[in-house]
């Protein structure tokens, strides 16, 4: 592949994730703006604790926050000030959304980062074992293990950690502000499902690629059978649980809603789960860029690495 | 997502309670009251179940909030949580005059904000003055201002508050963090920076910091000396810091406790206070004064429009049932439309017996007569209500559950419908409802008058008559026996007329751990940490 190859390569994939955030800025809007209510009504009770705000007073702060203007005329407004890098403030708290943002996205990529550093030997290792014991019972339950990791709920996962491990043993904090130790349950929980879901089907990727007659030829060459394993079936059989690592961190971006509220800590998880029950539209939006910039940068990297594991891959579909 | 992860929490909890119960023994018990010599120094940790959403006092009015900015932020006056009276904090002393229009405050000397500046009768006057521009921002201020006219710095120490109507509960408003006196530094910033930036107040702590949605640190606040009466030392704080963590799930604040990680939890499930109790974990449970949990009734609707049918439901509901199956007995059955730490709270539990058989009586009576499904019927028409609750009072459903059982034996029947709280607003306009669940506290009985009044949301669609009457009267009686009269008429026209159903009295539970001492609740139940310390 040439470098001019490469290049426009390099274009249509970015012209494709502008595309795609796009699409997720004006998705979120129009969902938010479909549900019943106005984030104005939540912030002043919404009546539900049967005080009648003045009409004319709710009237004033949306006019403050440009609620009142026509959808179109937001919708526009909005969309140019996010392209200019500003998500606006949120309605709740005030604060601009990018400093917010700022605040919880570090925290939720490193518990992220930890997670995939977790889940990816751990579910790798899993499948290698699996595909490579002799013994049907270990084989068996070796591969039960994944269903089991990808049905368990997250949130019970974490709770039960946190039961035995901090509470009853007193092995590590529980709180999220108490350094690295506190790291590791939630990073844990978060990479269960991921490590299951990478076992499952790098494990089916091995046994296809154990059925091909190039296997039998290394065996007969006199290669040993780890070495078979490892250096002739592994590289073959990675290529879809790569593509499944693209998706799995978009999971885990998801996950980490549950996990953050279960391990009390600040994320964009948790920004995000207080901004939809508010109905914290500029908070929403911003949050929702911000992850799909995540996901469409981790993807771009993983077709990347395409090429380098398998050589016959080449990018953008056509042969240079 | 999170409403899953809050469903989980009850359910697991109880789960991984049982499943370690008897090993656990973390707590000894501990009186939140305190015991032994105060020591000063150290920190204590209290899980809260919420980010504070707005570190303005006078904007937000969520409990979190509340808690957090309690110790940063005074009041003008405290209420002694016992008697409900309003007694001396930043003023020495008041009086109210004609008619419940004009108050006036003599400040105590000698206050100051954390920033230095004074705290006189000007710093008074700017926050009341202040506090009238924010408006929905501010919608519990705005109601304790109510026809608010002026205010009047009359020397450096008095200040004359008057307002265009009588305005009897506005002492009592005086004595809430949403009234809580602020620094001119803080009034000069627009309302959102403030919710950001946390305020300057002349309280016994001052924020530290703030991480969002994990944890609020507040330090002590040396050559403090102005407590309240009702604060047994009035001078500098006892801990060097209060953490505040935020920490939503209910079986992870338990954990902390158990282990020692925090001193102070708040908002436990009642299902969970016996098991806790019984592994030696110190529980304080405190009802929050003001409008307990009621069902109230939609008078417009030609069902309910019926006295019979009001006074059958009111008779058929067996609150002792609800609270001892439902809530192990921690909360109370219902006596009055309010609690019964209200000022003003009569005991009407005699009208609120349970009857089944005087509610069959009732509806046989008016003509409701029992059809093939076991429901009644009158004219061809059903008698089978619509009973609207928020998706905010998730924990109560299985209440309303027991209640629809209760009823469907006297023949009537409920229809549960869940509303999502951002459309409460639109459900009380709509008024497409029989039955709708409220609760509200407060530690003024004029919670009735907002709640009630047919000049507010109406849930009852009021028509106006004795009962307006009386909840506009006490608004208006600054004479403390005069007022009681009038909250005692208008509690019992809203039981015996059936406007409303009252259920149970809600508890808040708040664990303590083995080193906490001298934690203080306020009406609300809510914590204060001036005089608390840790052993």
């Amino acid at each position: 592949m040439t470098r001019r190859d490469m290049a426009r390569y390099l274009a249509r994939r970015l012209a494709q994730a502008a595309l795609v955030l796009w699409a997720a800025f004006t998705l979120s809007f129009i969902v938010l703006y479909l549900l019943p209510g106005d984030p104005i009504e939540i912030m002043t009770g919404g009546g539900a604790s049967g005080d009648a705000v003045d009409p004319a007073q709710i009237a004033a702060l949306r006019h403050e926050y440009g609620f009142d203007r026509p959808l179109a005329v937001q919708y526009l407004d909005r969309l140019a000030a996010a392209l200019h890098g500003d998500f606006g403030r949120s309605v709740t708290s005030g604060v601009p959304v990018l400093g917010l943002i700022r605040t919880g996205l570090p925290a939720t990529l490193t518990l992220t980062g930890l997670a995939v550093a977790l889940a990816v030997p751990a579910g790798a290792g899993l499948a290698l074992l699996a595909t490579y014991t002799r013994t049907p019972r270990l084989r068996r339950l070796l591969l039960s293990l994944p269903s089991l990791g990808v049905a368990l709920p997250t949130f019970w996962v974490g709770l039960v950690l946190l039961q035995v491990v901090s509470f009853r043993l007193r092995l590590l904090p529980s709180a999220g502000d108490a350094g690295p130790a506190a790291q590791v349950l939630p990073a844990v929980t978060l990479a269960v499902p991921a490590a299951a879901a990478l076992a499952q089907v790098l494990a089916r990727g091995l046994d296809n690629v154990l059925r091909d007659p190039y296997v039998e030829t290394a065996h007969a060459k006199g290669a040993g059978r780890l070495r078979v394993h490892l250096r002739h079936v592994a590289p073959n059989a990675v290529i879809p649980a790569l593509t499944l690592l693209g998706l799995v961190i978009g999971e885990l971006m998801t996950n980490a809603v549950v996990v953050e509220t279960v391990f009390s800590r600040d994320g964009l998880g948790r920004i995000t789960a207080t901004a939809v029950g508010a109905e914290d539209i500029p908070v929403v939006q911003g949050v929702v860029v911000v992850s799909a910039v995540v996901i469409v940068l981790v993807n771009l990297l993983v077709d990347l690495a395409y090429p380098l594991l398998d050589p016959r891959i080449v990018l953008g579909g056509r042969a240079s | 997502m999170p409403l899953k992860v809050t469903t989980c929490g009850a359910v697991c909890a109880v789960l991984l309670v049982a499943a370690c119960g008897s090993g656990a023994s973390a707590g000894n018990p501990a009186k939140a009251g305190g015991s032994g010599q105060p020591k000063p120094g150290g920190r204590l940790t209290a899980a809260l179940s919420s980010a504070p959403d707005c570190l303005d006092p006078q904007q937000a009015g969520s409990s979190t909030t509340i808690t957090v900015t309690r110790q940063l932020v005074d009041s003008l006056t405290d209420q002694d949580p016992a008697t409900g009276e309003i007694v001396p904090w930043l003023a020495e002393s008041w009086k109210a005059e004609s008619g419940a229009r004009r108050f006036t405050f003599t400040l105590k000397d000698g206050v100051t904000f954390s920033d230095g500046t004074p705290l006189d009768a000007q710093a008074v006057k700017d926050n009341f003055d202040h506090l009238v521009k924010l408006g929905a921002r501010a919608v519990q201020a705005s109601t304790y201002l109510s026809g608010y006219r002026r205010s009047v710095a009359v020397d450096a120490r008095t200040v004359r508050v008057e307002f265009d109507h009588p305005n009897a509960p506005f002492l009592y408003g005086t004595s809430t963090t949403s009234l809580g006196i602020v620094g001119k530094a803080t009034l000069a910033k627009p309302a959102a920076d403030r919710c950001a930036s946390g305020v300057v107040g002349s309280g016994p702590f001052v924020l530290d910091h703030y991480t969002p949605n994990q944890e609020v640190v507040e330090r002590r606040r040396d050559g403090y000396a102005w407590g309240s009466a009702l604060a047994p030392h009035k001078g500098a704080a006892y801990l060097d810091q209060v953490v505040f963590q935020v920490v939503p799930e209910e079986s992870v604040r338990v954990g902390r406790l158990r282990s020692g990680q925090a001193d102070v939890v708040s908002l436990l499930q009642p299902q969970a206070a016996p098991q806790l109790r019984q592994e030696g974990l110190a529980l304080e449970t405190r009802s929050p004064a003001g409008l307990v949990y009621s069902l109230n009734v939609n008078v417009s609707r030609p069902l309910t429009a019926d006295p019979a049918v009001r006074r059958a439901i009111q008779k058929a509901v067996d609150r002792r049932q609800i609270v001892t199956t439902l809530y192990g007995s921690v909360y109370r059955p219902a006596t009055s439309v309010l609690a019964g730490s209200t000022p003003g709270y009569t005991d009407l539990g005699a009208d609120l017996a349970a009857d089944p058989a005087g509610a069959g009586r009732l509806l046989d009576g008016a003509g409701w007569k029992t059809g093939a499904d076991g429901v009644r019927v009158k004219d061809g028409r059903r008698l089978s209500l619509v009973l609207r609750w928020f998706s905010t009072y998730a924990a109560t459903q299985s209440a309303l559950e027991l209640v629809q059982q209760q009823l469907k034996v006297v023949g009537v029947d409920v229809v549960l419908k869940q509303t999502p709280v951002s459309q409460a607003l639109q459900a009380f306009k709509d008024g497409d409802y029989d039955l709708i669940l409220g609760d509200a506290p407060s530690a003024d009985p004029d919670i009735l008058r907002r709640y009630y009044t047919a000049r507010g949301l109406n849930a009852v669609r009021l028509p106006g008559g004795p009962l307006q009457t009386a909840l506009d009267g006490q608004a208006a009686e600054s004479d403390t026996g005069k007022r009681a009269a009038q909250v005692a008429a208008a509690q019992t026209l809203l039981v015996r007329d059936a406007y409303a159903i009252p259920l149970f009295e809600g508890s808040v539970i708040v664990g303590v751990g083995a080193r906490a001492h001298g934690v203080r609740f306020d009406s609300a139940a809510r914590l204060q940490f001036h005089d608390a310390w840790v052993s």
